[in-house]
């Protein structure tokens, strides 16, 4: 069981490109579908805990799936799966980077990169801005985030105040999960 | 030794205030960097570019590239399990607390203003990007292919790399 777990999320890992969001409906399917682990509901419940705390979505997920199967052992197994190949592929790379970097064509090609990871991020923004920023709260705290941020306000110092004016918020009793 | 400490206690600190993602840790990231002088901010957007281009989270992904150039195969193992600690531990304690169902008020609320934080990470993020991505026209004609091939629903790796092949022609 152990063993499945880890090969299951180190497959999981191994090829999805994009990040953890893109890694969620890959879980999904290998965890409700194929391995029948959870079931729909009981993995709608683990992605909202994985939300809730930080990290990367798919590591806090994998980390749920294993504690739910397997206790401690299994969230270990789980996380050491998800995590091990963009590891070694990230060590590969990084170990032999420096001999490539310097090359006026690897050069050339990182500067054709930046325009097109600056469309990237815009587009996640404005993808992610247009679902959360939805009430008139969340506008005034994301506004009053990005101008302390400009600033040169340190980002933790940013999400500490915007946490304890999500938690000293009025009416903020009732907050729902989304 | 005096570096690696400082490897584990920025990865500690990103790890932990890392909500919302990938792109959402930048801002903390950069400033780690700037602290210690980790890399040139050339360096740092070739490592977005390679982290984006590679399979896994970025957060990991990130981790694994600085701490392998601050401290080679050691450095790239405790920054990558520093920057999983927190939230892991986290994971494991909310599960445990966690009833099916039952979500705590309190968590919400602080949640309630996280999310929207998480989104002025991502504009800031967007803002620095901006500085080193636009030199020239030419970046401004393969910011706008990049637009269209994502707009026209094309994988962002094949975005990106076909805008470093637009990179090897133009410069």
């Amino acid at each position: 069981m152990l063993a499945q777990l880890f090969f299951t999320f180190f497959q999981i890992g191994a090829f999805t490109f994009g990040g953890g969001y893109a890694m969620v409906p890959l879980i999904q399917r290998e965890v409700c579908e194929k391995k029948k682990w959870l079931t729909e509901e009981e993995f709608l419940n683990c992605l909202a805990l994985a939300q809730s705390a930080p990290g990367p979505l798919a590591v806090n997920t994998s980390a749920y799936v294993g504690y739910r199967l397997k206790r401690t052992l299994g969230a270990i197994c789980s996380v050491l799966g998800a995590v091990l190949p963009s590891f070694l592929i990230i060590l590969l790379i990084a170990s032999i980077f420096h001999r490539f970097a310097d090359l006026p064509m690897v050069q050339a090609a990182f500067l054709g990169m930046r325009p097109a990871i600056f469309m990237l991020m815009a587009y996640a923004a404005a993808t992610l801005g247009r679902k959360t920023l939805q009430d008139k709260f969340s506008l005034v705290v994301a506004g009053a985030a990005l101008l302390l941020l400009l600033l040169g306000v340190p980002t933790f110092i940013v999400l500490v105040l915007a946490g304890a004016a999500g938690y000293f918020r009025r009416g903020g009793r009732n907050v729902s999960a989304d | 030794m005096s570096q690696l400490i400082n490897l584990v206690l920025a990865f500690l600190q990103i790890g932990a205030f890392s909500f919302g993602g990938g792109y959402a840790m930048i801002p903390l990231l950069r400033e780690q960097i700037q602290k210690f002088r980790w890399l040139t901010e050339g360096q740092f957007f070739e490592i977005i570019g390679i982290s984006e281009m590679t399979p896994g989270p970025v957060a990991v992904n990130f981790a694994t590239f600085i701490g392998y150039r601050v401290g080679g195969f050691w450095g790239s193992v405790l920054a990558t399990s520093s920057v999983l600690l927190v939230p892991v531990l986290l994971v494991l304690l909310l599960a445990r607390f966690y009833f099916a169902h039952e979500e705590l008020p309190q968590v919400q609320r602080i949640l309630s203003g996280l999310r929207p934080a998480t989104i002025a990470l991502i504009a800031s993020a967007v803002f620095f990007v901006a500085q080193g991505a636009f030199l020239d026209v030419k970046s401004f004609l393969i910011a706008a292919a990049a637009g269209l091939l994502l707009w026209r629903g094309i994988h962002p790796v094949l975005t990106l790399t076909l805008c470093a092949v637009l990179g090897v022609l133009f410069y």
